[in-house]
């Protein structure tokens, strides 16, 4: 008998690749709403413009650390062997759910 | 420096580039491609999206903009940094489908649609012909840096040459063969090449500007605050416009789409491209402002900005460095022409030309050579592409800025993302909806965005542009709906964008989808399932192997084919080629055939061979009962077999129940002949004293005493014995009488008392609640009272003993509990007390054979009732259970 999909607890290594998965979809999240940070500066109390100098390098700041989190994410994702990661059951709760019952 | 030098410089790059191509190609073929599929070669090739626009333009943009120019390569990172959400599935589906371009994925998804497929075609080569030009504007005006001293009628010829020189070298190495699996080694090579070049090249402009010209980081930053750049405003709609048209254009570009999804040899490249590629962009734009700044402050008032990367070395006298950069913005204009014209040839063959021939062509699958008619469409394809670019270079009169013409293509190519998206992650798109959808896109972007881009007047006449189409105000191209004084840029791609995704999510949801495109939509939407293989499409197809090899060797070529057909009737476990036409073969032959020609052609070939112009309704209907069938026949069998498990498992049980039983028997009859034994020893002792005669009266009496009582107690115990087997067997008669509970009690509770030396007993009991009548056996049933009463009497500890009876009645069933206040019977013997011969004290004080309880139980069992322990009462606690009235059946 085949076991089921869905299961419900997972060994823990399965469980971390899951959840490190979740953040690497969280990450351009994070990023877009860092990048998008800068709508709501406007020009500064004293009526001036916003310095190019600054905010460039903000937007550099956050660029960086970007590619060094998604750094991270990559390696762990990848380092625990490309094709073990678990196939999502998340991406079709439905799907997985009735084959659970079959 | 002389023009000659420049071209000789050019001509001599471009052979660098064939070479490395050429060994590419060759340690490809002969199967030494392992440093190919290096993650960082496809992360280098993945950099053709950093063309002149980005080389040339960016700084004329920054110039211009400010920091606004960031948002095209921001857009790209948050893509690439989320690339386990949508690059992850977009490869996999690739790779698993044999997709060729951006066209096949649509029209795939969408139940092999030709018609998607060339609505997709025409609008990726209508947006890309604004941005080849591009290229070819970038190129054109390098060569004018170089050259000023040229009359500027030399301008215009030097884009045809360019023009011809790369549809060219694009020909020798993107079409040479029909690939089974769309991919080129040889310029995926060339490309990673002239990434590095660019990348080397602007950094080391940027380098001398920071620490040559401007003296080291912090002059720089006192020149950038100094200069008119200082400050900067930002424009919040497009700001977040145009980072989220960059993020779709950087998967929906037909180039970029070829090297991330077609060129991906192996899935685990994607994770360090996810980070390698935004860190690419980021050192592509690291230097962008301060050339910016710099050229503004160095060069004269009026300089082209576009152009700062290579005049601001030039007007220094860094030769060296201006060659370096000349030869950088050369490599990323041509990277992406050769990769863009690729792609969109294989779009227009697979999804326009093959389509018509096949049509045009009655015996098409008779006779003529696909493959020639493929490759000759690819290379006219490669040239009609780049003469497009050059007559729209020509027509928008070479003047706009490079970012400007960048971004009109752009928005162009974003029209794909709700099909796209909507095909990979809703099930629920369909055909209908993807192409209303795109109609309604690509028209909204033609006529509010292309074609205004041409110069005043070219295409659309300035009435029209004024006062709208026929004088009809709210279809004006640049204020659609009457809304007016928008950035022209951003008023297209609203419009164009909520029309397109509402025209595909109302269609959809509308329409129903065909079988082949339920079929490719839950296997694309599904990829990641492993047991999620769609059904086979030539279930029931009859094809001819032999006809099947000739289709596909005049597709791949013979020795592909050959070695295909080959490996299939090795897996059927025959020898030579020609495998059994099974559906999976069918299916797998068509995906190759997918692979060089397009999903939709290759499936509408080998439906020609088949007979079958496609799946239909009842082909899936077949399928699911076939599913259905297997699936019913294996829950039968799950059925049986766990049936059998509860059988085994009850056999287990009976036999294990047996065995004690056996025991139960031997240990009984060890038992009973032990309390047989022992009254009849005294009587054996005692009569032996009588016969010996000459005996004391009082010794006569006292023996006769003994004798007699132990008799007595062998009658009883004889007496228990056959009722207890009366009562096992069930052939008690029962006397059904009905009675008052109350009276039952207070006969019982007399009937305890009356032995010799019984000790004082409180009885505790709730009158009222006993007055109803019960119909059952009132001797049998007073015999179970009588002993529990007794037992109560006889083992309560407690210095007044007291016993407590409670009477229920509760659904047609009544409940007599006796409770005394002892210390009641311990947990590990409770389940024994009902057994025979069971005491749990010692015989003298029971004075009984200990078959007091199992009669009980017997005698409950044939009332219809039960007597069981009931623990945590504070003391020994019985429970009785009988029904009302005593089912009259034949006992």
């Amino acid at each position: 008998m085949k076991p089921p999909r869905n299961q419900v607890f997972l060994e823990r290594r399965s469980y971390r690749l899951r959840r490190l998965g979740d953040a690497a979809r969280l990450l351009p999240v994070l990023g877009l709403v860092l990048f998008l940070l800068p709508l709501f500066w406007g020009p500064d109390a004293s009526g001036q413009p916003r310095l190019t100098a600054w905010d460039g390098i903000y937007l550099f700041v956050v660029w960086c650390g970007l590619i060094a989190l998604s750094v991270i994410l990559s390696r762990r994702l990848s380092g625990g062997g490309t094709g073990a990661v678990p196939a999502d059951a998340d991406d079709q709760p439905a799907y997985a759910a009735r084959r659970t019952e079959e | 420096m002389p023009f000659n030098l420049l071209v000789l410089a050019c001509v001599l790059y471009v052979a660098l580039l064939f070479a490395v191509a050429f060994l590419a190609e060759r340690s490809a073929a002969m199967g030494r491609a392992r440093w190919l599929r290096s993650p960082w070669i496809y992360t280098l090739s993945l950099s053709i999206y950093c063309t002149a626009w980005t080389f040339y333009g960016a700084v004329g943009y920054a110039a211009r903009s400010g920091l606004e120019f960031l948002t095209i390569y921001l857009g790209p990172t948050l893509i690439f940094v989320g690339w386990w959400w949508l690059l992850r599935k977009l490869v996999r589906i690739g790779r698993q489908n044999q997709i060729t371009s951006i066209a096949d994925l649509i029209s795939s998804r969408y139940g092999k649609s030709n018609l998607l497929g060339a609505m997709v075609t025409v609008i990726a080569v209508l947006a890309a012909t604004p941005y080849i030009a591009l290229q070819l504007q970038s190129v054109t005006q390098s060569f004018g840096v170089f050259a000023s001293e040229t009359p500027v009628e030399m301008g215009l010829s030097t884009a045809a040459w360019v023009a011809m020189g790369l549809a060219l070298f694009t020909i020798l190495f993107g079409t040479r063969k029909l690939d089974a699996r769309e991919q080129h080694h040889g310029v995926v090579m060339a490309i990673a090449v002239e990434a590095v070049v660019k990348l080397v090249a602007l950094l080391a402009v940027g380098a001398f500007v920071v620490w040559g010209l401007a003296g080291g980081v912090g002059p720089m930053f006192d020149q950038i605050n100094a200069s008119p750049m200082a400050t900067w405003t930002l424009q919040p709609g497009r700001w977040a416009g145009l980072i989220l048209t960059a993020a779709m254009a950087v998967v929906c570009l037909p180039r970029m789409f070829h090297v991330i999804v077609v060129e991906n040899t192996d899935e685990a490249q994607l994770g360090p491209a996810s980070w390698a590629f935004p860190a690419y962009l980021c050192a592509m734009s690291l230097f962008i402002v301060p050339i910016a700044v710099v050229g503004l402050n160095l060069m004269p008032a009026g300089a082209n900005p576009d152009m700062f990367v290579l005049t601001l070395p030039l007007s220094q006298g860094q030769n060296a460095l201006a060659m370096l950069a000349f030869l950088g913005g050369f490599s990323s204009a041509t990277s992406m022409v050769i990769v863009e014209t690729i792609a969109l040839a294989t779009m227009v063959s697979n999804h326009v030309v093959v389509p018509l021939w096949l049509r045009a062509v009655p015996a098409r699958v008779q006779s003529g050579d696909v493959r020639r008619v493929v490759l000759l469409s690819r290379r006219l394809a490669i040239m009609g592409v780049l003469a497009l670019g050059y007559g729209y270079y020509r027509l928008s009169g070479g003047g706009a800025s490079l970012a400007a013409m960048g971004l009109i293509a752009f928005v162009g190519v974003a029209q794909f993302m709700p099909a796209l998206l909507g095909g990979i992650f809703w099930r629920g798109a369909t055909r209908s909806g993807a192409a209303t959808g795109l109609l309604l896109g690509a028209g909204v972007w033609l006529w509010a965005l292309f074609l205004p881009s041409f110069a005043a007047g070219a295409v659309i006449p300035d009435a029209v542009m004024a006062q709208g189409p026929f004088g009809v105000g709210w279809l004006r191209p640049q204020a659609l709906f009457g809304i007016a004084g928008q950035d022209p840029l951003l008023h297209a791609l609203f419009w164009s964008l909520a029309l397109n995704t509402l025209g595909f999510c109302v269609v959809s949801i509308l329409t129903f989808p065909s079988p082949v495109e339920r079929m490719q939509g839950a296997i694309f939407v599904n990829i990641f399932d492993d047991d999620a293989v769609g059904p086979q499409a030539w279930v029931r197809g009859q094809a001819d192997a032999e006809g099947l090899l000739v289709l596909a060797q005049r597709i791949l070529g013979d020795d592909d084919a050959l070695a295909l057909f080959e490996g299939e009737t090795r897996l059927q476990g025959k020898e030579g080629y020609l495998p059994d036409p099974t559906p999976e073969v069918i299916g797998r032959v068509e995906r190759q055939l997918a692979g060089a020609i397009g999903a939709a052609a290759a499936h509408a070939m080998i439906a020609d061979l088949t007979g079958r112009a496609t799946v239909t309704v009842e082909d899936l209907m077949a399928m699911a009962n076939e599913t259905a069938a297997i699936i019913e026949n294996q829950s039968r069998l799950e059925a049986q077999q766990s049936e059998l498990t509860r059988t085994a498992r009850a056999l287990r049980d009976a036999n294990e129940k047996l065995t004690q039983l056996s025991v139960q028997k031997d240990a009984f009859l060890s038992q009973i002949s032990h309390e047989l034994r022992t009254p009849m020893t005294s009587i054996r002792a005692f009569s032996e004293i009588l016969t010996e005669g000459d005996v004391p009266q009082a010794m006569v009496q006292q023996s006769g005493r003994v004798i007699q009582d132990e008799a007595i107690r062998l009658t009883r115990l004889l007496d228990d014995l056959l009722d207890l087997s009366v009562l096992e067997n069930g052939s008690v008669q029962l006397t059904l009488k009905t009675k008052l509970v109350s009276d039952l009690l207070d006969q019982a509770l007399a009937v305890s008392g009356q032995s010799r030396g019984a000790r004082a007993l409180e009885i505790e009991r709730d009158l009222a609640s006993e007055q109803f009548y019960v119909q059952t056996d009132p001797d049998r049933l007073m015999q179970v009272f009588i002993n529990l009463i007794s037992n109560a009497r006889k083992y309560c500890d407690a210095e007044v003993p007291r016993l407590r009876i409670q009477v229920r009645q509760r659904a047609g069933r009544v409940q007599i509990d006796f409770i005394d206040n002892g210390k009641g019977i311990p947990k590990d013997a409770q389940g024994l007390i009902f057994e025979k011969f069971a005491r749990l004290s010692d015989q003298a004080r029971a004075g009984g054979a200990g078959l007091g309880l199992a009669i009980c139980r017997e005698v409950m069992a044939n009332l219809r009732g039960t007597v069981g322990y009931l623990p945590g009462q504070g003391g020994a606690a019985f429970r009785v259970v009988l029904p009302l009235r005593v089912a009259v059946e034949a006992a």
